[in-house]
């Protein structure tokens, strides 16, 4: 399968810096349409207000963090079936395991290049 | 100090700088940390706990955190703004991220805190801990910067 460049790509990370460093590396990737959120709140008013084809969100985040967006992405009919990549520092498997249980469609542990980034959307991609 | 903490921060800290960063930190001989020495003008700290309990900090020189933000970020930062703190934490983050994944992976389990950060001329991080510090320095091209950690394992009851 075709991987659509085009596509509209959320990045949700309360670190306005870390949104910054994902944007470049999805933009070294070829990506072009990319939108922003600082946490699961504001993800959740943006994927209601605007077509989003791919989540890549953070974990550790204050008000709503990366675990409880993606239950509410699973847990409403209209997002549930969004490719979801979760961002972590913590390689940690218990968390791992906690995030696969939610039902993430991948993960990426921090740090990580343009091309691991690249590969994992295409992976989750083209595992739907 | 059990030599795998400063193994483990020691590869992290380069991991992340390398992945990120596109640099290459050479890393100098641990030793404990004494006063008036290890000083940096950005810091980001974070606490540690679990079976092994402290806290880890990394203190750039501004010179050194200017060039690996400026490389995260593929723009060119001249001066310490939001930017520089935002990156610290978040460096502070993936480097105790990833020295716990390779703890875990010797069978110690450590949870991170939320870092902090703190900036301002050549100051120097104390350990509420008030333990011994071991200090790994690290040389880049722009300047120096310090891995200062603080650590014990957690006596069973």
């Amino acid at each position: 399968m075709e991987i659509d460049k085009n596509m509209e790509i959320l990045v949700v990370d309360d670190f306005a810096t870390m949104r910054k460093v994902i944007k470049n590396l999805l933009k070294q990737a070829g990506y072009k349409n990319i939108t922003e959120a600082e946490d699961g709140v504001a993800a959740l008013t943006v994927l209601k207000s605007q077509k989003i084809n791919f989540i890549i969100s953070d974990w550790n985040m204050p008000n709503m963090n990366g675990l409880e967006l993606l239950k509410a992405v699973r847990a409403d009919n209209e997002l549930s079936g969004l490719p979801f990549l979760m961002v972590t520092a913590e390689g940690l498997k218990e968390n791992i395991v906690q995030a696969v249980k939610a039902g993430v469609s991948n993960y990426i542990i921090k740090p990580f290049t343009a091309e691991v980034l690249s590969e994992k959307i295409e992976k989750t991609v083209k595992s739907l | 100090m059990d030599v795998r903490f400063i193994n483990a921060f020691l590869e992290g800290t380069i991991n992340v700088l390398k992945t990120m960063a596109f640099i290459e930190p050479k890393p100098g001989k641990p030793y404990l940390k004494k006063d008036g020495l290890a000083k940096g003008d950005v810091s980001g700290i974070i606490g540690l706990t679990g079976m092994a309990t402290g806290s880890m900090a990394l203190s750039f020189s501004e010179k050194s955190i200017l060039k690996i933000v400026s490389n995260m970020l593929g723009e060119d930062i001249k001066e310490i703004n939001g930017d520089i703190t935002d990156a610290v934490g978040e460096i502070t983050n993936m480097v105790s991220g990833v020295a716990r994944k390779n703890l875990e992976s010797l069978g110690l389990n450590i949870l991170g805190a939320i870092p902090t950060v703190v900036s301002g001329k050549s100051h120097s991080v104390s350990h509420v801990m008030g333990g011994p510090s071991i200090i790994i320095p690290f040389e880049t091209e722009d300047g120096p910067f310090v891995v200062d950690i603080c650590m014990s394992m957690v006596k069973k009851k």
